[in-house]
């Protein structure tokens, strides 16, 4: 089964903004950069920034 | 031997010839080099046949036989299912997949092509009988050229104007021009995409070719062609880096974002003025009732 136009991730440097889901708290944009591009060959999704600290992981 | 058999001979080698003729592997890489061509002429040989056979049938007053035809009508429908089911197939392990609009016409043009070889066996046997065989030769080059005429369906470059646009970013959205394609949340892949993308803008002539690039299928089936010929920088497991077809809601232009190997605005703006506009795209608003000038409405 694939899970498709879900959010798969959520990967943030400002967990306030954020309410449940699977996130990813980060120190810094370096680090988030780095989950995200983890995640997004992990999870064959795409990695969509909502904002400058925020990035969601989808499948399409 | 009888007085049949040379026009007999003759006829299945004219409609040989004509699915020969019709018969060409290109960049698009169907049919298959050598074993699926071996298919369609195989084919092409029975359609000929039947062709022939039809005319020495009439003047038998064989009127029965003419019912095999009927037969033949079927055959080759089951010639458009094995296409379709052959490439819809296929399609699962294309990095740009064709669509099923473009196997759709592919199919019904193989079809199509076995009619018109019956027809150019059926002519050229029908004139080489009732006259000689000159004439079955001059109506052998008739049914050629009708043949060409009618498998040369039109192409993109007819119905819209291609033009280069550098792709760009606003914050994580890539706009090609003033069209939104997609979001990129990464910074390593948006520098990919500025690398490697390239960007172009089909603007519709007419109000008939807005309706037709719109339909996702012709869509697809841009972005396969170029992809087939320039490649792809893509692998599986990178869906952010697909090619995609996005339409400006506001006047029917369509931006065409690729990641091609080779980056070559002029090839690939020929390639995208040959990419055949596909028959089950092509919308003829215009030719509605309402839209006739001076029509009343009702």
């Amino acid at each position: 089964m694939t899970v498709e136009k879900i959010i798969l991730a959520v990967i943030t440097t400002s967990p306030h903004k954020v309410a449940g889901g699977m996130t990813f708290v980060c120190e810094n944009d370096e680090e988030m950069q780095r989950i995200a591009a983890n995640l997004e060959a992990i999870l064959d999704g795409i990695a969509h920034a909502l904002s400058d600290d925020l990035l969601i992981i989808v499948k399409h | 031997m009888n007085e049949y058999t040379y026009p007999i001979l003759f006829g299945v080698t004219i409609g040989l010839l004509t699915r020969l003729y019709l018969l060409k592997t290109d960049y698009r890489q169907y049919p298959t080099y050598l074993h699926g061509k071996i298919i369609h002429i195989a084919l092409g040989f029975i359609a000929a046949g039947l062709g022939t056979i039809a005319v020495p049938a009439i003047m038998e007053k064989e009127f029965a036989a003419i019912t095999f035809l009927a037969l033949a009508a079927s055959q080759f429908r089951d010639v458009r299912n094995m296409e379709r089911n052959t490439l819809n197939e296929l399609d699962q392990y294309e990095l740009v997949p064709r669509g099923k609009t473009y196997i759709e016409g592919i199919a019904i043009v193989f079809e199509g092509r076995n009619y018109l070889v019956i027809f150019a066996s059926f002519l050229s046997t029908f004139a080489y009988l009732v006259w000689n065989v000159w004439l079955g030769l001059v109506a052998a080059v008739i049914s050629f050229i009708v043949a060409r005429k009618l498998m040369s369906g039109s192409r993109l470059g007819d119905i819209v104007e291609v033009e280069y646009v550098k792709p760009h970013f606003k914050g994580a959205g890539l706009y090609v021009d003033n069209i939104y394609m997609m979001n990129i949340g990464l910074e390593a892949r948006r520098e990919e995409i500025l690398r490697y993308g390239m960007g172009f803008i089909l603007k519709p002539k007419n109000f008939n070719a807005r309706s037709t690039i719109a339909n996702l299928g012709q869509r697809q089936a841009i972005l396969h062609d170029i992809s087939t010929a320039l490649g792809v920088y893509r692998d599986s497991g990178t869906p952010a880096l697909v090619p995609l077809a996005k339409r400006d809601l506001d006047d029917g232009r369509v931006g065409i974002f690729i990641l091609p190997q080779e980056k070559d605005v002029e090839k690939a703006k020929a390639i995208i003025r040959n990419v055949p506009t596909l028959e089950n795209a092509i919308r003829m608003p215009t030719k509605s009732e309402t839209n006739r000038a001076g029509k009343v409405l009702r």
